[in-house]
């Protein structure tokens, strides 16, 4: 018994080494900076100054896109996963989708650049149909579109696995006790599902917070985030101070979605009881 | 079980050999005293010169590029590189020099610095020069492409407001040009402090919006070469590329004054073989090298005695080799500190929240 308690501390060296390295660390260091200013002086006025107009202006617009991305996400991964389970080479077809995710994110951006361009395959099918050329690069809607592309393997991938866990015996049962096909999926389908969606948009919101190359290139400053904001302010005007204060509010940010995407276990406890 | 053991096996054996393979590449490169690293922006310098200098002094070039000069200081300051020459922007030739990274220049040892225009030596980024010697230098102004336009012409910057430009400017995302296109534009001085004009020059940014399209770095080059974009505001030798490729495209220095900037040749601390950097300076302020050089990258030489070398064509074009009435009108940047840089840039960053209004 003693051994096996030994041996078992042993094991948990690497990922107490990387958590205090990786992860302890470096937050801790963001927190530190933020507390110093332009000359090395201890300061609070990062803080204050992140509560003004620019900054907090910048906060809300970062959530309202991520919250679109998130959303479109959604409504494309959800459908797309159920799917999936459905056909016969199941991961084949996953693997077709989660392949251009290996691709670089900067690639893959001026990529699009291109396919976006006036003079770009995309408009040259609107002018087909008649609709015309549009100036489709440098919008809104770009960087939505863009980011939902980058993100969408990530919210399919958690989703994909909760549905193709899911007992198909219980689907039968609720048609069997006469629920018809909508509220077999309000009450079974998705509630059973909820952690792979709650997981989806954790690994989709919290990213989109930050996106900054695309801010640049695809949606040509239009939007910006609070990537954008910190990655100006460590490598432009090098105050790190101020940067790492922003850092300190995504990181709290983060800590409040994985909170509220994770409150609800009991989805959770019901599917471990069933398997 | 096996074949994981096996696998992890295979992988020891690849990175081994892959470790041994690059320690016997580095080796070949060490850097000493027949080896310089120069470090240099992309596309900066003509690759032949390289070869003829390797040729003649028998010292090995080893070529790496940095993007941006924040970038470059920063590897610079962190040490653990042993770049001997690289280029920075006169501003941050300032900050490099308040940072103690760079080394004095020995003029004994470059004799052809005498062909440098003396109209562009002892500057106040730099006094006497001691450290940095001019590379190129250009100016900041409006390319624009009169194929794509309805006879709107460029002489001043109040043209970029006018209503009829709606969604076709693309501005640059750099605070100090954008901002200063603002000040300009109202008469005042690229590096001002006062507040009050900063705040106006936003203002006026600001009622820029609807004729702005985007605020994008490097990428505008291409977007104009491909007629995607019709004006931007840029740097002449960016424009420079924009019109090799594209001869539609035109340039012109507005009337109220603009900004004059410098890439100056310097040696950073991290040098390990001073002598050739030398030898490379001087090298490089050559005349025949240098009109040979001006000639590939295309931005404006320095070297008096090199535009004799040069297509007369080249060197009478008054958007790239402004007379001396123009460049009187022509500032340039003072690094206004940290502190001044921050608030240039939070204006900014107001200025970019305000386009998606």
């Amino acid at each position: 018994m003693m051994k096996n308690n030994n041996l078992r501390s042993i094991y948990t060296i690497p990922y107490a080494v990387w958590i205090l390295l990786f992860v302890l660390a470096p937050i801790g260091l963001i927190v530190y900076y933020s507390f110093f200013d332009l000359s090395g002086n201890f300061t609070l006025m990062n803080y204050k100054n992140f509560f003004s107009s620019v900054y907090l202006t910048l906060t809300i617009s970062s959530f309202w896109y991520a919250f679109l991305i998130t959303f479109f996400s959604l409504l494309i991964a959800y459908p797309t996963a159920y799917f999936l389970t459905k056909t016969k080479h199941k991961q084949l077809w996953l693997l077709l989708i989660i392949i251009p995710s290996w691709i670089n994110l900067l690639l893959k951006t001026y990529a699009f650049i291109g396919l976006m361009g006036l003079y770009g395959p995309l408009n040259a099918f609107l002018e087909m149909i008649g609709i015309g050329k549009q100036q489709i690069l440098f919008t809104d809607f770009s960087f939505v579109f863009v980011s939902v592309y980058i993100f969408i393997p990530f919210m399919i991938l958690p989703i994909f696995n909760a549905l193709d866990r899911l007992n198909p015996a219980l689907i039968d049962a609720s048609r069997d006790l006469g629920a018809n096909s909508w509220t077999t999926f309000k009450r079974v389908i998705w509630p059973l599902t909820i952690n792979g969606v709650k997981s989806g948009v954790q690994v989709v919101f919290i990213p989109a917070l930050s996106l900054f190359m695309i801010t640049r290139l695809i949606a040509g400053n239009k939007v910006i985030t609070l990537g954008t904001a910190i990655e100006q302010q460590f490598l432009v005007t090098q105050n790190w101070g101020m940067g790492s204060t922003i850092a300190v509010f995504l990181i709290l940010f983060m800590f409040i979605i994985m909170l509220v995407t994770s409150g609800n276990e009991r989805g959770m406890k019901v599917n471990g009881k069933n398997r | 079980m096996k074949s994981i053991t096996q696998s992890v096996i295979l992988i020891l054996l690849i990175s081994g050999v892959l470790l041994l393979f690059n320690r016997e590449l580095n080796e070949g490169s060490k850097t000493g005293k027949d080896t310089i690293t120069v470090y240099n922006w992309g596309q900066y310098i003509d690759p032949d010169l390289l070869k003829q200098f390797e040729e003649e002094t028998g010292i090995k070039v080893i070529y790496e590029t940095f993007d941006s000069n924040e970038a470059m200081m920063g590897k610079i300051e962190q040490g653990g590189t042993s770049y001997d020459v690289t280029i920075p922007s006169e501003y941050m030739v300032e900050m490099m020099k308040e940072k103690d990274l760079l080394i004095p220049i020995d003029y004994s040892k470059v004799p052809n610095s005498k062909n440098i225009d003396p109209y562009f030596m002892d500057l106040p980024f730099d006094p006497k020069n001691k450290y940095s010697i001019p590379y190129f230098w250009g100016t900041v102004g409006i390319a624009f492409n009169p194929t794509l336009l309805e006879g709107q012409t460029f002489e001043s910057w109040d043209n970029l407001w006018d209503p009829s430009l709606k969604q076709r400017v693309i501005l640059v995302d750099s605070a100090r040009e954008t901002v200063g296109m603002g000040l300009n534009s109202l008469g005042y001085s690229l590096n001002s402090t006062d507040t009050k004009e900063l705040r106006k020059a936003t203002d006026k940014l600001k009622a820029l919006r609807t004729n702005v399209k985007a605020v994008i770095g490097d990428e505008v080059t291409q977007l104009m070469i491909n007629n995607e974009a019709a004006i931007s505001l840029t740097w002449s030798g960016q424009a420079a590329d924009m019109m090799f490729e594209n001869e539609d495209i035109d340039y012109i220095v507005p009337e109220e004054g603009s900004n004059l900037w410098f890439d100056n040749i310097v040696i950073p601390k991290t040098v390990d073989n001073i002598d050739g950097a030398h030898a490379f300076i001087n090298f490089m302020l050559d005349p025949e090298v240098a009109a040979q050089n001006a000639d590939y990258v295309g931005y404006s030489t320095p070297n008096l005695s090199a535009l004799d070398l040069m297509d007369p064509e080249v060197v009478a074009d008054e958007r790239f080799y402004p007379d001396e009435n123009t460049r009187s009108h022509l500032e340039v940047y003072k690094n206004l500190g940290l502190e001044l840089l921050g608030v240039y840039n939070e204006l900014f960053l107001e200025f970019k929240m305000s386009l998606n209004k």
